[in-house]
């Protein structure tokens, strides 16, 4: 093996170890910012002694023996200066050195557990919804900064800064390292699903072909995902969140076009959806609905979802479910968002008339003042009622309030068409 | 088998396993082959397959390197639970639609 293929696979199972070695950390120092320091020392340990010694048989036990010989080390030598440090240090040396057999699998439990508490600790309310996202995709998704940076279009510093700033808070407001109980459980836990959705939007929607990073941050959500449903098996929105995910991947490869051109959902090649994913997320959304949770925001969406991941053509989708689904989900999630797309719903069932009709009342939402589907969906409904000319304004208004470079072409194209064919002005 | 379950269950918990399953015997399988324009089809046991290929699994990775990983994992855990064994790992990228990795 050459040095560079021993650092790729040193580096291949520090990527697998990573989030599970800081977790443990972190309930033993109760200190997301040290763990995270630990388990760097770990790894540098690792990149001095595996390339002569080989990769251990149980690598996650290797490194978090030497994570803790390094931190008694630290604490000892820190001890006169900081009485807590000295405090940690007995902790750790108390805790055991060694791992047995038996100790490895009693760790296995606590050590899902503990991913479990910093999944939280990540997503925690004291911090801003970017720093939960950023802190998140560093400490569990074990992405670098750079990586980070890259897939949000941020300056690099920017997220270290961030990063720096969220441990410190959380330390500084003495955010306990534990999965939330009781009534605090369901919020908390809307928390970190919303993380994990934001991260896989962002890598969803992200003009494909500019840069390979922000399809991949489709996949680490699938994973931060696919991981929060075996540590809370139990809690139906998660798995709703992983349908809605697992789903919306199968498209990936339909989504463009030759020249990457956006192709939208009824034109796609449904030959190109990956049927694998879409079992896994059929799957995902019958174990949401066995835990009794078809209700919730994620699996309303994810049946959505459904409903076309089930038709093998367009002509086939059942409309009339998924106008029902957005009836149940716009009475829980109060959002014109929602509405809108109800009304598209609706137009495919009875025709674009009946869409308008809904369209035009949320003309009058501030709300969606700039959103730029609003004109857009107007647009095609007028189009296809023969309304040409209003619908080529509405056309390009909405290709005036998109910031996407794809899609603006995308609706001016459409304008154009309307243009072609024209009616005459009143 | 239990361990190997397990193995797998230790890949779905970090994310990565996307599909995992046996493969019964040759004997229940069949060889289909094409040349000089002729097709045949064999039904197994094939005998001079020495070799059984035991079953597949589908991880979802971000390098090769990682793919291995896993895999050396499994190896090892084969080793550990019969001593002496030997065997066989083969690792293929699936081909997909959609952005290269």
């Amino acid at each position: 093996m050459t040095a560079t293929d021993t650092h790729r696979a040193i580096d291949a199972v520090w990527r697998i170890e990573q989030a599970k070695l800081i977790a443990g950390l972190a309930r033993m120092v109760r200190d997301v910012g040290i763990a995270e320091e630990l388990a760097q020392d770990a790894l540098v340990a690792a990149l001095e002694q595996w390339p002569k010694s080989g990769i251990p048989d149980r690598p996650g036990a290797w490194l978090m023996a030497a994570a803790k010989h390094r931190a008694i080390d630290r604490f000892r030598r820190a001890k006169l200066i900081d009485r807590k440090h000295a405090e940690l240090g007995h902790e750790l040396a108390a805790d055991g050195e060694g791992v047995t057999p038996d100790l490895d699998a009693a760790l296995d439990d606590d050590i899902g557990d503990d991913l479990l508490r910093l999944m939280f600790t990540a997503c925690h309310p004291v911090l801003a919804q970017e720093s939960r996202v950023a802190l998140t995709l560093r400490l569990i998704a074990g992405l670098t900064t750079e990586e980070i940076a890259r897939a949000f279009l941020v300056p690099e510093p920017t997220v270290a800064q961030r990063i720096v700033r969220a441990k410190r808070a959380l330390a500084e407001k003495r955010v306990p390292f534990e999965v939330p109980r009781g009534p605090e459980l369901a919020e908390r836990l809307a928390s970190v699903l919303s993380v994990i959705y934001l991260i896989f939007n962002e890598g969803y929607s992200a003009t494909v072909g500019d840069d390979w990073m922000r399809p991949q941050l489709c996949e680490e959500a699938l994973r931060l995902g696919r991981i929060l449903a075996g540590l809370a098996a139990d809690e139906p929105e998660v798995h709703g969140l992983v349908a809605i995910m697992e789903i919306q991947a199968s498209r990936f490869g339909a989504r463009t076009g030759p020249s990457g051109e956006p192709v939208l959902l009824l034109d796609q090649n449904r030959a190109r959806w990956d049927q694998l994913l879409i079992r896994r997320g059929l799957t995902a959304l019958e174990r949401a609905e066995a835990l009794g949770g078809a209700r919730g925001p994620y699996a309303l969406q994810a049946a959505i979802a459904a409903c076309h991941a089930r038709a093998r053509t367009g002509v086939e989708t059942d409309w009339a479910r998924i106008v029902g689904l957005y009836g149940e989900l716009a009475q829980i999630v109060l959002s014109p968002v929602v509405e809108l797309n109800r009304a598209v719903a609706l137009a495919m069932l009875f025709g674009p008339a009946s869409g308008l009709e809904l369209v035009d009342a949320l003309s009058a939402d501030p709300t969606l003042k700039d959103y730029h589907l609003l004109p857009s969906v107007r647009g095609d409904l007028l189009a296809k009622l023969g309304r040409t000319g209003e619908a080529r304004r509405e056309f390009e208004r909405a290709a005036s309030l998109t910031r996407n470079t794809r899609e603006r072409e995308l609706l001016l194209n459409r304008a154009a068409a309307c243009a072609a064919t024209a009616e005459p002005a009143p | 088998m239990e361990a190997i379950g397990k193995l797998g269950e230790e890949a779905a918990k970090a994310g990565v396993m996307v599909e995992m399953g046996g493969l019964l015997p040759t004997a229940m399988g069949a060889r289909l082959r094409l040349a000089g324009g002729k097709l045949t089809v064999t039904d197994g046991p094939f005998s001079e397959a020495k070799e059984v290929i035991g079953g597949y699994a589908v991880y979802s990775v971000k390098t090769k390197a990682e793919a291995v990983a896993w895999a050396t994992r499994f190896m090892n855990l084969h080793e550990q639970l019969w001593p002496g064994w030997e065997g066989e790992t083969e690792l293929r990228q699936l081909m997909e639609f959609g952005p290269p990795p």
